[in-house]
């Protein structure tokens, strides 16, 4: 199984997400320029996190036009796994692979802290090794993470079982006090009708060391590793 | 010519930036305002040989697929000869 992981003018979370597939993951992996086109020898691609292209406009609405994402969108329709965390969320969502939108924060300051998260469901290749219901502590780092849908979506999203993650407390409660920039109904993680693609807010390779203070973000990595053993 | 394009947030998006500044202004005393929100407003120079439906039709599109996301936002073109 080989990973990429795409590099926009202003990705930071690069380099993470690297670190993360080649040691604890253990597989092969390359960073991908956003001027690539091919990404035919890749089983799975993250779009990590940071601020491409400034977030001129609007986080995320200027990488969606790089020549990279067009490839994406193939790549997911095709089936193969997306992952993508915190500005790599706002882009899928920019780019239509996601629905909804991520706004400014409700308190409009630019959060940087540990949280925790509900996994809502093992049924995607990137829970399927975590139990419906596990709380993760897992850290936060943006500025428009609010994620806004009309009630259409919400219900869709309900129904087919898509919000992955949702903020709550230590023990799993869903509040409104856990929910720390606004998100429609607590909503971290989302992912497509296929499942294929997932898009998060909190950074899981940010938290895979416990010299880091939680390595509770393995788990993911863990899952999508799995998913795609199981498929070669 | 030129086209101008404003966007806002569609009404009942939230818009927390839109809330700071009505709270600072009514701060240095600005009394009566019921509500204050936050858009963006672009200046697009056009070819001079375009005719008035044409520039239209491209900077909509424009608006449209860029410089807007319609999820959350709603724009309005105008077209100056």
């Amino acid at each position: 199984m080989k990973f990429g992981v795409i590099v926009f003018p202003g990705s930071n979370c690069d380099h993470d997400a690297y670190h993360v597939i080649s040691k604890h993951v253990g597989q092969p992996v390359d960073f991908i320029w956003h001027r690539e086109t091919d990404l035919s020898t890749y089983d799975a691609v993250i779009i990590p996190g940071g601020f491409s292209y400034g977030d001129y406009l609007r986080a995320g609405a200027l990488a969606r036009f790089s020549p990279v994402m067009n490839s994406v969108k193939k790549f997911a329709e095709s089936g193969r796994f997306v992952l993508g965390i915190c500005n790599g969320f706002q882009i899928l969502c920019e780019a239509g692979l996601l629905p909804g939108a991520l706004i400014r924060n409700r308190d409009l300051h630019f959060i940087c802290d540990h949280v925790y998260v509900r996994v809502e469901t093992s049924d995607s290749p990137f829970t399927n090794e975590i139990q419906a219901g596990s709380v993760l502590r897992i850290p936060i780092a943006h500025a428009e993470g609010n994620y806004v849908c009309d009630d259409h979506t919400l219900d869709e999203l309900k129904q087919e079982g898509r919000i992955v993650f949702r903020y709550c407390d230590k023990d799993g409660a869903i509040t409104e006090a856990a929910n720390p920039n606004g998100s429609r109904e607590n909503i971290a993680g989302i992912c497509n009708r296929e499942r294929n693609v997932l898009g998060l807010m909190p950074h899981p390779e940010r938290a895979c060391e416990d010299l880091l203070g939680s390595s509770d973000g393995r788990d993911i990595f863990r899952s999508l590793a799995a998913t795609l053993a199981a498929a070669v | 010519m030129k086209a101008k394009v404003y966007v806002n947030l569609k009404s009942g998006v939230l818009d927390p930036q839109g809330k700071a500044i009505q709270h600072s202004v009514e701060l240095l005393g600005f009394t009566g305002i019921a509500d204050v929100r936050q858009g963006k407003y672009f200046e697009i120079a056009l070819d001079e040989n375009l005719d008035n439906q044409q520039a239209r039709e491209s900077v909509e599109k424009m608006a449209r697929e860029v410089l807007s996301n319609p999820i959350i936002e709603d724009y309005r073109v105008e077209i100056e000869a």
